[in-house]
């Protein structure tokens, strides 16, 4: 489906199927590969989405990933109905994290996956309600321009 | 050093992968906390970890590793073998523990991750 000057594509996230996590984002990254994006901006791409995935399997309800595609830019729009976060700056720190065992079991909850996210995007944005749920909004850029 | 090397330094099992054992590896870390993977991982990082979900393998392809060497004789799971299979990544299965499969490689010139850093490669 079209959206503005790209191409837009939804993926469903089911909260708790930790079975299913992370294979949305592999979905990404070989869409992102057939279409011959540089490696280095798919590798990013593939680790926000995949910790963003994580986060909605581990914590939230369900949720959508949304990925866009622009000719200057790759977006990922991740909204999630879950618990959402009372205090984003404590969220956003390396290491806080409020995962379960079952969560660390599987290799995750360090408290790394906010900040990774922020840390592989060129741009990033985070709100939430309590209550309700998350929703990040990450850009990577395809060119980079000079300036 | 090759994929074949580690296979022989670890005494480990091929799981999948064959084809691929004489490419070079240059980078190993290990964790079993995929969370600092994902983090610190770098492209081409040959992964050592004991944890045997499919995640372990998902986390491999999402940061470009170059292969995956399980500790402690453990394998894959059937989600994460066939994901490995489907994606052409390499599988090895050592019987040796962490402590000591990262001092063989080491030991045997295969650097870390700040190591490859530091080295400007």
């Amino acid at each position: 489906m079209a959206e503005e000057n790209g191409l837009s594509q939804v993926f469903e996230i089911t909260g708790k199927d930790f079975g299913r996590a992370g294979t949305i984002s592999t979905k990404i990254k070989e869409i992102l590969q057939e279409i011959g994006i540089d490696s280095a901006v798919i590798r990013r791409a593939a680790i926000a989405a995949y910790e963003a995935e994580m986060n909605i399997v581990m914590y939230a309800q369900r949720g959508t990933l949304t990925l866009t595609l622009t000719p200057t830019a790759i977006r990922l729009d991740v909204d999630d109905e879950g618990p959402g976060i009372e205090d984003i700056e404590l969220a956003m720190q390396e290491g806080f994290s409020t995962a379960t065992d079952e969560m660390r079991e599987m290799g995750f909850g360090a408290g790394m996956g906010l900040p990774n996210i922020r840390k592989n995007s060129d741009e990033f944005a985070i709100s939430s309600t309590p209550g309700k749920g998350t929703s990040i909004d990450v850009v990577l850029n395809l060119n980079q321009v000079a300036e | 050093m090759t994929l074949r090397d580690v296979k022989e330094i670890l005494q480990a099992q091929v799981v999948c992968g064959e084809s691929r054992l004489d490419e070079e590896v240059k980078v190993a870390g290990a964790s079993d906390l995929m969370s600092d993977v994902l983090a610190f991982g770098m492209p081409g990082l040959l992964l050592l970890t004991g944890l045997s979900n499919a995640q372990s393998v998902r986390t491999a392809i999402i940061i470009d590793a170059k292969a995956v060497v399980y500790v402690r004789g453990k394998m894959p799971d059937a989600a994460g073998a066939k994901l490995a299979d489907e994606k052409g990544l390499p599988i090895l299965s050592t019987k040796l523990m962490m402590y000591k499969s990262c001092g063989l490689l080491y030991s045997r010139g295969l650097p870390g991750i700040s190591d490859f850093l530091a080295q400007g490669r």
